[in-house]
């Protein structure tokens, strides 16, 4: 290691680009699962009551999930401010958009539960539109953001793939938490919807991770130079095992005493690992590909070394405060009551 | 045409003008909820209980529109001002960094037990989370307050090619001006909650609920505004000469000064002219201005000709002051009129009521104009001698502003009448129904929407 390695200027922007990395991971792990839900709505008449065990499943924890896009967003500004102005600027429309999407999801979720008793409905469908638009957005934004906001066509069509790839995962992991929380003939629905949404979600990946080295040269080279295909290789392969043990699984659920039902929500977080570390591995130290790399785009080092106290502190309360708030909720979700 | 920085700025002014309605409410309200729910805790009394659980419902909702407007706030800095994050970045990211670190996570997770877990934690415990979530909305004031305050009033860092860089944390978040604002702000959450509260309680009154749980709460509305409106009075002249020392250009503007002048009268109402640089209309007490801001009769207050170029327009400031002020000796007369006839007579006489409702979102006005007064203010700068607005703004074209503010206001619009009308569906309710479940707190899903978990369930497992 030489001395500029090991000096602060170094390593602190390592460390914000792990943090990040960590808060955009567990963004897309929990809040996937509750936009997963939304996009899953059923919203016929008789599907009421099942809606209502839906929603309940994710009430109590939709405001903490959506708190570490805050910090995933922050955490950007914060470390690396001209890589957020720049992916800002080029992501301003999808960003409106998304916005827009995560503001009538989060309304619509208080107002159906408060609002006179016709307007539910609307609500709900409010609901739903939110979290689709949310995770199309989200997932156009992907796509353009691994395109390296290229214009063209072909950046534009690999978006679209993009979008609907996500949308698909994440209705997959909203399922998978709708196995593990619900019961009876909403599980099966679930177990359902899981299988579905896990070959769509197979599908995108695939093509995401086929045409992502196939444009861009340097992840090509990152992916299949020899010796680390050897070890890299192991990435998909994980995945790809995931989906399918995964699809057999779901084959035989729901099981007597319920057994088995928290592992498909297990398996589809792996999967969501596994892409994530596939997608880290393809660009990183740049923040944005082709473009930017951590170090040119860090800020001032007494600025993160202020922030990185805090975060030092803080995260591990965090964690421990949220795995108590799970802990509370653990066990089955049930029908809504109103007095 | 309007060119990107006009439509930003008033992009930016829209959302957080809606953002800032929900915390405000919500700030002050924690507080009062935890009150509620103490008081029940020690009296046992259900009427405790079930004004906890009306109020807690209308905090759920206010709480939401706060959060997801909230998180628009957080993307405004990226997309719209990239100048003022390359430019202050090193320190504002931090700021807003501990707010989202120490605050935002605290108060979304315990606001999950606050809302859904009164039946699968101990009362103690649900207490307890009411109160986190009450300090974590307190906390992101202070953040986002010191924050606001160092663009006002700058301290603590050094500038090296335009970009400041940290010297001191401490000098950063105690600013001149941070202590001043953040009290006056937490007052001024103190005043809309109780006004609200007073408001929503005086409209299920007087719409025929004869329950005691409204009457306790618009008690507490009531007082709570006549204890914190004359310290509210109080701070917000400390405030002024606070401003007077350090952005002098700022209360020329308020008080509609143009020439520099001894012996200042106080405007109480005129209509400042940009282009004459003068005031036509003018009402006024003769020297009183200088006497309010330097405790001399005689006392020397700077125009706005001081500041060529350098001084933000004058009409929107001085109107939005006096609309500020005016909100404030309005509530004043309202709050100790209202508590001194509860005093009286026990019961409130409908006229009185009426009035009540009539100021429900009294403190909204007054907040929102306190804030156009500063935010204005301040202009042309972003932050004060460091960063002009103009150096801050996007390049992006006007046509994207266009479209993402048009999206914004149009869902604005929806969601706040969707709110106000949720808001009167909700009391109306109350007055019909029974309330709630009240003897048992530990029995049956009565809260919102409340996932059922058996009592069998929950004990069987903490058993396990
Ligand atoms: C004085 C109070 C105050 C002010 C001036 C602001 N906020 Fe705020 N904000 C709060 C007080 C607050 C709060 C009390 O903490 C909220 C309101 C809704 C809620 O009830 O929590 C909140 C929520 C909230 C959230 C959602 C938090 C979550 O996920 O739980 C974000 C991201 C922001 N705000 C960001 C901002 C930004 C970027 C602001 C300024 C530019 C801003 N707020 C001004
Ligand atoms: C919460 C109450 C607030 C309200 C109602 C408010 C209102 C406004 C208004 C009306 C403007 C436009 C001024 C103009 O362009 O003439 C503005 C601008 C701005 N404010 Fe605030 N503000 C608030 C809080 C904050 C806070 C807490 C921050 C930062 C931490 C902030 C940062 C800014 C920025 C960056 C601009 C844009 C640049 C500008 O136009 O000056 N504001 N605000
Ligand atoms: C009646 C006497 C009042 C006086 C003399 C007063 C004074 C002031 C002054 C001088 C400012 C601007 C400070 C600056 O930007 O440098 C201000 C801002 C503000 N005022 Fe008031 N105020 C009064 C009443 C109220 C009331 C009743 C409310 C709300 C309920 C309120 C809410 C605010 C808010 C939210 C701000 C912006 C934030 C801040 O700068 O603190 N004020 N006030």
């Amino acid at each position: 290691m030489n001395e500029a390695a090991s000096s602060a200027a170094y390593w602190l922007p390592v460390v914000f680009i792990g943090l990040m990395g960590l808060a955009v991971l567990v963004y897309a792990i929990l809040d996937g699962y509750d936009l997963g839900v939304g996009i899953l709505l059923p919203l016929g008449k008789e599907d009421e009551p099942q809606r209502d065990t839906m929603i309940a499943s994710i009430g109590p924890f939709w405001d903490a999930n959506e708190t570490w896009l805050v910090l995933a967003i922050g955490l950007l500004l914060i470390a690396f401010p001209i890589a957020h102005n720049l992916v800002l600027m080029h992501l301003y429309i999808p960003a409106a958009i998304m916005l827009v999407g995560l503001i009538l999801r989060g309304v619509a979720f208080d107002f159906r539960a408060k609002a006179a008793v016709g307007h539910k409905l609307a609500w709900d469908r409010t609901f739903k539109a939110g979290s689709i638009i949310t995770s199309l957005a989200q997932g156009y934004m992907l796509g353009q953001y691994v395109m390296g906001f290229q214009p063209g066509w072909q950046a534009q069509l690999f978006s679209a793939v993009s979008a609907l790839g996500v949308t698909a995962a994440y209705s997959y992991m909203g399922s998978a938490w709708l196995v593990l929380k619900t019961e009876s003939l909403l599980q099966e629905r679930a177990v359902r919807w899981a299988r579905r949404a896990g070959r769509a979600t197979l599908l995108g990946v695939v093509s995401v991770s086929t045409i992502n080295p196939l444009v861009n040269p340097a992840v090509f080279d990152r992916w299949f130079s020899y010796p680390l295909v050897m070890f890299v290789l192991l990435i998909p392969t994980l995945c790809f095992l995931a989906f399918i043990f995964n699809d057999l699984l779901l084959a035989r659920l729901p099981k007597a005493n319920d057994r088995h039902s928290a592992l498909p929500f297990t398996l589809v977080v792996t999967i969501f690992l596994m892409c994530f570390i596939g997608l880290a591995f393809s660009f990183f130290p740049d923040i944005v590909p082709g473009q930017l790399n951590i170090w040119q785009a860090a800020s001032a080092t007494a600025s993160l070394k202020f922030i990185l106290v805090g975060a030092l502190i803080v995260v591990p309360i965090i964690l421990i405060y949220t795995a108590f708030s799970y802990y509370v909720f653990r066990g089955k979700a049930s029908e809504l009551h109103y007095h | 045409m309007l060119d990107t920085l006009i439509l930003s700025r008033i992009q930016f002014a829209a959302n957080i003008s809606f953002h800032i309605l929900f915390p405000t409410i919500t700030i002050a309200l924690a507080w009062i909820i935890v009150f509620f729910k103490l008081r029940y805790d020690q009296t046992d009394n259900p009427v405790w209980m079930r004004a906890y659980r009306f109020w807690v419902k209308v905090f759920a909702l206010t709480f939401a529109l706060g959060v997801v407007s909230g998180i628009t706030m957080s993307f405004q800095f990226g997309t719209n001002w990239p100048g003022f994050m390359a430019r202050v970045g090193n320190i504002a990211g931090p700021l807003l960094g501990y707010e989202v670190l120490t605050a935002f996570f605290l108060e979304a997770t315990f606001l999950g037990i606050m809302l859904f877990g009164i039946n699968r934690v101990p009362s103690k415990v649900h207490t307890f989370s009411a109160f986190v979530v009450a300090i974590g909305t307190t906390l992101s004031a202070f953040w986002i307050i010191a924050l606001n305050s160092w663009m006002q009033t700058p301290s603590g860092f050094e500038l090296r090619d335009g970009v400041a860089y940290p010297e001191s944390w401490l000098a950063i978040i105690f600013n001149a001006s941070f202590p001043y604002r953040l009290t006056h702000m937490l007052l001024a959450s103190g005043l809309t909650a109780a006004f609200f509260v007073a408001g929503i309680s005086a409209y299920r009154i007087l719409k025929g609920d004869p329950k005691r749980a409204p009457r306790l709460a618009l008690k507490t509305g009531l007082v709570l505004a006549a204890v914190f409106i004359p310290i509210q009075i109080f701070v917000g002249d400390l405030h002024g000469l606070n401003t007077f020392k350090y952005q002098p250009q700022k209360v020329a503007a308020m008080e509609g000064v143009w020439e520099t002048e001894r012996g200042a009268p106080l405007l109480l109402f005129a209509i400042p002219d940009g282009e004459k640089k003068t005031n036509h209309f003018e009402i006024a007490i003769p020297k009183m201005a200088s006497f309010i801001l330097t405790h001399d009769l005689n006392g020397e207050i700077k125009g706005i000709e001081e500041f060529p170029n350098d001084h933000p327009p004058v009409a929107p400031v001085f109107f939005a002051f006096r609309i500020m002020v005016g909100m404030g000796i309005l509530m004043l007369a309202v709050a100790w009129g209202g508590c001194y006839l509860l005093w009286r007579r026990k019961e409130l006489p409908n006229w009185a009521l009426k009035t009540l409702v009539g100021m429900t979102f009294a403190g909204w006005v007054a907040t929102l104009a306190g804030w156009y007064v500063t935010e204005i203010g301040r202009q042309p700068w972003l932050v004060t001698g460091v960063l002009k607005t103009a150096d801050a703004v996007t390049q992006i074209p006007p046509s994207h502003v266009g479209f993402s503010l048009t999206l914004y206001l149009l869902v604005y619009v929806i969601l706040l009448y969707a709110y106000i009308h949720t808001l009167k569906v909700m009391a109306l309710k109350s007055v019909k129904v029974e309330e709630f479940e009240t003897k048992e707190p530990l029995a049956g899903g009565s809260l919102t929407n409340l996932p059922k978990s058996t009592q069998e369930q929950s004990k069987g497992e903490s058993h396990e």
